[in-house]
């Protein structure tokens, strides 16, 4: 079996990770048509490429049918219970940065610190009848968040996409989502809550603890490691 | 190693036990509505039970635990005094530790009677205590209502009181907000920003539900607790002194005896302890060698308000609680749409028995 290695399979994310394979001189490429998830690894021998969805590259990585994979940190540690016993990081790759953060209206000016969250969701449910909402597509990671830190009265609705949007179209009062630059956030009318970063995430290259490895893909993971850091 | 059927068996004979005492058997549906679960307990529940779902009847739990079914099934329509027992496997999810089972068969018994509460705390840990006779197991206690009289007791506004109520389960919370309170901990920049003339002015566009009035109404709530004068250093000693009692329930009560002469809002919930020592006693447990912590039962679910105990493994540490329990007549309240009942119940794991024994 060759090593497999994944890598996101579209957009900005598949573009910056061949940029920085291809700086330290393993050249990743889509073969075939532009529609088709087949690639291909040069430079480096018995390393095949896998193309993926960069939050399934978690799983595969957790069921060891890749041996290194591509991701950011917000999906392994969302996706994977106990991931550093599942996947090992072996390079960060300085993009893909991103943080996971809880941001309320900015017209909450009373509400500042997640204890001024606690707060207001008491009241808040006291008024509506229901928890304080809060969207977010990373349920764990907020809601391990929110218990460490002792926020109760507040209840997790799930948004898959266009997070930002929820507190406007009333489908939830906060958010808790990645950011880089803020500037959705500001668009619609968030603020991040001082002590509300719950992960700093970026792309970064894992390994698979899972994945077997024979003589032959030993050899190759060794090179590719000893190349790529 | 047992088996299955080994673990049905021991959990038909600990049932037995409670029939004997006059319990009926209930048996509660595995999928349990999910909305109630989670108006207790909130998102936390989501952490420890599955949830599943389907187009018509929407999101389910696969039953956590008994007390709330049954506690629902007797405010509904149960006679009084009541006494139930139940067997069968509760399941929660596992996502920190893979050694734990995430489905595993519990024993209960669940005790509803207005008449002599501190007889039904004893009668609850003494059939327990005396299911576990044999095994190295170390019996805990404790009093959720000490915690609660002593907060009703500081000399502070009704509105800090309730908010350190509503964290009495959340240790951490409840000590950042007692340490402000205090005024041990700094008032945030944001919020002296907030209080400072003009501070509250903002132009930016109200969005969502929450609306301009609750936002104003917090902002006045702060200004009126900003002037609110700090909770003393001798009430915030005296209360970590209290969260500190460790000691076997003879020395405990004295300890408590001692400090309810500086907080005597504890007084009531101080005889309640002396009462059901009196009580245990009677049933023949040697509470000179019981354990009372103070601490004992903040981090379990918030629903015992009173009496909590734990048996632990001694030789196993690694173990959950081999059974545990308590009072939760709040929780009566709260499921039973206006009626209440003082209730204490508690819950054995036959599993682990059988693994304790194996191990001896």
């Amino acid at each position: 079996m060759t090593l497999k290695l994944g890598v996101p399979s579209k957009g900005r994310l598949m573009e910056k990770t061949f940029e920085w394979f291809g700086a330290r001189g393993v050249t990743l490429q889509r073969t075939g048509s532009d529609r088709e998830y087949a690639g291909k690894v040069e430079g480096i021998e018995d390393v095949s490429l896998v193309l993926l969805s960069a939050g399934e590259i978690p799983r595969e990585l957790s069921a060891g049918r890749i041996h290194l994979g591509v991701t950011g940190t917000d999906l392994v540690q969302e996706k994977l219970a106990l991931w550093d016993q599942l996947v090992e990081p072996v390079e960060e790759l300085n993009f893909g940065h991103a943080d996971l953060i809880i941001a309320v209206p900015q017209a909450w000016v009373d509400v500042d610190t997640l204890d001024d969250l606690d707060a207001a969701a008491a009241a808040f449910r006291a008024e509506h009848g229901f928890r304080l909402r809060i969207a977010t597509k990373y349920h764990r990671l907020v809601r391990e968040f929110l218990r460490t830190h002792g926020v109760a009265d507040y209840a997790l609705v799930d948004s898959q996409g266009a997070t930002e949007g929820t507190v406007l179209n009333e489908t939830a009062e906060a958010i808790a989502d990645i950011t880089s630059s803020g500037e959705t956030l500001r668009a619609n009318h968030l603020k991040i809550l001082s002590d509300g970063l719950i992960l700093q995430s970026q792309a970064t290259l894992w390994r698979s603890r899972m994945a077997p490895l024979e003589d032959h893909s030993r050899k190759a993971l060794k090179t590719l490691v000893a190349q790529l850091t | 190693m047992h088996t299955r059927s080994d673990t049905l068996a021991r959990a038909a004979s600990l049932r037995a036990i409670f029939e004997r005492q006059g319990a009926a058997l209930v048996e509660p549906p595995i999928l349990q509505p999910a909305d109630t679960l989670l108006d207790l307990y909130g998102e936390d529940i989501r952490a420890r039970a599955y949830v599943t779902s389907d187009a018509l009847r929407g999101e389910q739990m696969l039953r956590p635990d008994y007390t709330v079914p049954v506690v629902q099934m007797h405010m509904a329509h149960g006679a009084e005094p009541a006494r139930y027992t139940y067997s069968g496997e509760v399941f929660r999810r596992q996502e920190h530790d893979p050694n734990r089972p995430n489905e595993y068969i519990q024993v209960g018994y669940e005790v509803f009677d207005r008449v002599d509460p501190a007889a039904a705390d004893a009668e609850v840990f003494a059939l327990i205590a005396e299911a576990l006779a044999g095994l190295p197991v170390r019996p805990v206690t404790g009093d959720i209502g000490v915690l609660m009289a002593a907060v009703q007791g500081l000399e502070t506004s009704p509105a800090r009181k309730q908010a350190l109520m509503r964290h009495i389960w959340r240790p951490r919370r409840f000590r950042a907000l007692l340490d402000r309170y205090a005024g041990r901990s700094a008032v945030p920049v944001s919020r002296q920003t907030l209080l400072a003339p003009d501070g509250a002015a903002c132009d930016a566009p109200m969005v969502g539900l929450r609306t301009r009035a609750e936002i104003d109404a917090r902002v006045e709530a702060l200004r009126e607790d900003a002037k609110t004068p700090p909770i003393s250093a001798q009430q915030v000693d005296l209360f970590d002194a209290l969260l500190e009692v460790r000691e076997t329930l003879p020395n405990a009560l004295s300890r408590l005896r001692d400090l309810m002469v500086d907080m005597p809002a504890i007084a009531d919930a101080v005889t309640r302890v002396a009462n059901r020592a009196d009580a245990m006693r009677a049933r023949g447990i040697d509470t000179d060698a019981l354990i009372f912590e103070a601490n004992h039962g903040r981090s379990s679910m918030e629903y015992y308000d009173g009496f909590v105990f734990a048996f632990r493994a001694e030789t196993r540490p690694d173990l959950p609680n081999i059974a545990s329990g308590g009072r939760y007549d709040a929780l009566t309240r709260r499921l039973g749409q206006g009626g209440e009942i003082p209730a204490v119940g508690g819950v054995m794991r036959p599993g682990l028995m059988l693994e304790l024994e194996a191990a001896q």
